[in-house]
């Protein structure tokens, strides 16, 4: 259990795409709409989710993220939609 | 009528109704139905999954550090590539021999009840040394290869591998304008063209299944592997044989894949503008391959089935062939015409004009050209017995005076020219279009014959043959 | 207590009663839904004998795949549908699972879920459930779920999803006879359920009632009123279109029958 103010000294948000590999994160908001925002949403990747950043692919573009359960790639075009919020270091 | 106008106003009211209900705010809708869904998901889950152990070893983690790593993702796929045409090639030469013994063994007991018989000349020669042996050369060349390379493509598939392979390649996809399902089509593309081409159907947008489709070919299928793997045989004799052949066959595939990239790039900034769709990809777990069962689940499945294929051309085309390399007009068979005409044309590209000559008869399917040159060759020649790597050599180099620059140019030509008559039909069943089945047939062949021309007058110019 | 609530009734009817209803009827159209490599594809070849190839990347059937077994003098006509992880974004996979569920009515539906992730395919679960009532939830996968050190209660997910839950693991061929015989109990109306139904939130849950009640005129009891009315809501013009089709031609519903219209 972590108290609740370190977790609010700490916070960061960053786009789910530049999310350091082996850390975890929560989304905390969609800046697509209309079809690739539902998309995304029916990924898992709705506010509250948390997602947890894998590995790059050898072009360090795809990227892959742990999203419940599932091992997920997104481009940087999708993954700078998503912001979330992770605890720095 | 009255009726059914009446319910259409029916729908209209609803219609104003939602309008009423829900003006502008759809999004907020869909947002809260999705994440509504998803809590309840969640909420459920906690109730009825519990996780009691950890596993010590997480596979999935250590394979992708591996076969995904940003240093090693790569040449650990060109090296799993390496090792596949290696085991093929290594694997089937021996069992191609013996095939090629046992059959031509066959061929001679036919002729000898044909002579019993009493049978005409003609009737021997169409039937024995037309359809059965194009036949034979197409089961010896063709079965221990497939019977090895689909095996062993299976098992990586079955693995979950080939996800990984786009997840590799797919920033060269972006950059190409393509669908990054794009080179999961195409890793299809390496079993049969035609599978490659209805997998497309997984691409949603259509101009970057079109892409798909009109590139699909440009990655060898296995009627073309076996083309390829006993040219590269030819390339290199002795000692380092199966690994020199692996190799070259490997830079063929990977040129294949080079101009996959390039012909795409080139058809997204021109007759198929666009830029890419979004896109995200599952990796999924990787799955141990029950390797008992994908064995004889592709060689039943998808070997047989080619290989039935492939012998269901052969046979007309060896007919086909035999007559055209017996029937003579003035002192010439028509075959040796035809491939005089086109000789000056093969030259240009570095081949020759019987080799024209079979990528043309082999239209219906890519595997029966080499069998095709071959029997073209053995009609004009003195050579009879052809069962080995080494005969075919003979054959080829000292026979007819290839060089290396001809079983290069061949080997790209054979990479590189239009699909097989059956992914053209694929092609104009899936695309619905004739135009665009005649764009599949004619971009790969203008880009073998653009290729194939500036190697062989590169190598020409610079005296190297 | 809010099981008691939500009236949950699973009854095992007795044969006799269930064998007079449906002496009629023999064949029945089951349909398999489910995400991407759950094992859809193992489940619909293992139960309809067809052995082609299934391979390990997501996206293999695009088409609705078709075959039929039968079982204890019924033949199942068993429909692969493409694997989604959602039946709400208009992707081509996911109309033509949306399309066949909503509007062809399968006889029953068999919902697929991988037990390694239950919480993403549960989304899925949930989803269908608001569709249709006769279905099966399949929790394939166990074997390898057991060597992950997951364990899923399947008695309380049945019990908390209304529906019977069947546990699989398909590729080595276990389950498949209770999955058989839970199909059969769902296809015949012997076993009727009480499937979960998604609460929103309280704007949407009151528009709902506004516009049900429209919907439930012109469909009857046709298809899913409480669904098509959430659909409506939401603006979902592939889904109205549909409604609008059908209320011109009268005819029963069905979108385009090869499945997914290629451009």
């Amino acid at each position: 259990m972590e108290s609740n103010k370190e977790i609010y000294q700490s916070r960061e948000t960053v786009y789910l795409y530049n999310l350091p590999v082996g850390k975890s994160a929560v989304v905390t908001s969609l800046n697509a709409g209309g079809i690739t925002r539902r998309r995304m949403m029916d990924l898992g990747l709705v506010p509250g989710t948390e997602v947890e950043a894998l590995r790059y692919s050898p072009f360090k573009d795809p990227r892959a993220f742990k999203i419940r359960g599932t091992v997920i790639a997104l481009r940087k075009e999708e993954g700078c939609q998503v912001l979330v919020e992770y605890k720095g270091e | 009528m009255n009726h059914s106008s009446s319910t259409t106003g029916k729908l209209r009211d609803i219609m104003k109704e939602v309008e009423r209900i829900s003006p502008d705010v759809t999004l907020k809708l869909n947002d809260s139905i999705v994440s509504t869904i998803y809590g309840d998901a969640e909420r459920i889950t906690r109730k009825v999954v519990s996780q009691k152990s950890k596993p010590r070893v997480d596979w999935d983690k250590k394979l992708d550090d591996v076969l995904t790593s940003r240093t090693l993702g790569i040449p650990m796929m060109l090296l799993l590539l390496a090792l596949v045409f290696w085991i093929t090639v290594t694997g089937a030469n021996y069992p191609s021999t013996v095939l090629a013994t046992v059959l031509f063994w066959g061929q001679d007991r036919l002729t000898d009840l044909c002579a019993w018989l009493g049978a005409p000349a003609w009737v021997k020669g169409f039937f024995v040394e037309g359809i059965y042996r194009c036949v034979a050369w197409v089961v010896s060349v063709m079965l221990p290869p497939m019977a090895i390379f689909f095996p062993c493509f299976t098992l990586l598939e079955d693995l979950g591998y080939l996800p990984r392979v786009a997840f590799n390649l797919d920033y060269l996809f972006k950059k190409a304008g393509a669908h990054g399902k794009q080179s999961l089509t195409m890793t299809m593309g390496f079993g049969c063209n035609a599978a490659g081409v209805i997998a497309c159907r997984i691409i949603e947008s259509p101009r970057e299944r079109l892409i798909a489709m009109l590139t699909n070919n440009f990655v060898p299928c296995n009627g073309r592997f076996p083309t390829l793997i006993a040219l590269a045989g030819i390339l290199v004799m002795g000692t380092a044989y199966s690994l020199g052949a692996a190799v070259i066959v490997m830079g063929i595939v990977l040129f294949g894949i080079a101009v996959t990239l390039a012909v795409s790039r080139a058809l997204s900034a021109t007759l198929l503008k666009g830029v890419p769709s979004s896109f995200t990809l599952e990796l999924p777990p990787y799955r141990k391959p029950r390797v008992g069962r994908v064995i004889i689940r592709s060689i039943y499945d998808r070997t047989l089935f080619v290989l039935g294929r492939a012998v269901c051309v052969a046979a007309p085309a060896g007919a086909v062939t035999w007559l055209l390399a017996n029937i003579y007009v003035g002192d010439l068979s028509v075959l040796s015409h035809c491939a005089n005409w086109l000789n000056p044309f093969g030259t240009l590209l570095g081949m020759d004009g019987f080799i024209l000559m079979a990528f043309i008869l082999g239209l219906p399917a890519n595997e029966i050209v080499l069998p095709i040159l071959i029997m073209s060759y053995l009609a004009t020649g003195s050579m009879v017995e052809m069962d080995s790597i080494e005969a075919l050599r003979r054959l080829f180099v000292v026979e007819h005076g290839w060089t290396w620059l001809t079983v290069l140019c061949t080997m790209l030509f054979s990479l590189l020219h239009y699909p097989c008559g059956t992914t053209l039909w694929t092609i104009r069943r899936e695309s619905g279009s004739v135009k665009w089945t005649a764009l599949a047939a004619l971009i790969p062949l203008g880009v073998a014959c653009a290729v194939c021309f500036v190697i062989a007058l590169a190598a020409r110019q610079a005296g190297w043959v | 207590m809010d099981l008691i609530n939500r009236l949950f009734r699973r009854m095992d009817a007795n044969e006799e009663s269930a064998r007079k209803s449906n002496n009629q009827k023999t064949s029945y159209i089951i349909a398999l839904a489910g995400n991407p490599n759950t094992g859809k594809s193992t489940i619909f070849n293992a139960l309809t004998g067809l052995r082609q190839h299934t391979g390990n990347w997501p996206g293999k059937t695009v088409l609705r795949a078709e075959g039929s077994c039968s079982y204890r003098g019924m033949t199942f006509n068993l429909v692969d549908l493409p694997g989604t992880y959602s039946l709400l974004s208009n992707s081509a996979e996911e109309q033509v699972a949306r399309d066949y569920l909503c509007f062809s009515k399968p006889d029953a539906t068999v919902v697929v879920l991988d037990a390694t992730c239950l919480e993403r395919n549960l989304n899925l679960a949930l989803q269908v459930l608001e569709i249709t009532s006769k279905a099966v939830i399949c929790v394939n996968l166990v074997d390898e779920a057991k060597r992950k050190g997951i364990e899923i209660n399947t008695a309380s997910l049945s019990e908390e999803l209304g529906v019977p839950v069947v546990p699989t693991a398909a590729r080595e061929g276990h389950g498949l006879g209770k999955l058989l015989s839970a199909i059969t109990g769902v296809a015949t109306g012997s076993v009727v359920n009480a499937p979960y139904t998604v609460k929103y939130e309280k704007k949407i849950e009151d528009a709902v009632v506004k516009v049900e009640p429209h919907i439930r005129k012109l469909v009857g009891e046709e298809f899913n009123s409480r669904w098509l009315a959430l659909r409506f809501l939401e603006h979902d013009q592939t889904v109205i279109s549909a409604v609008q089709k059908w209320t011109e031609e009268r005819v029963p519903l069905k979108i385009k029958a090869g499945g997914v219209a290629l451009a």
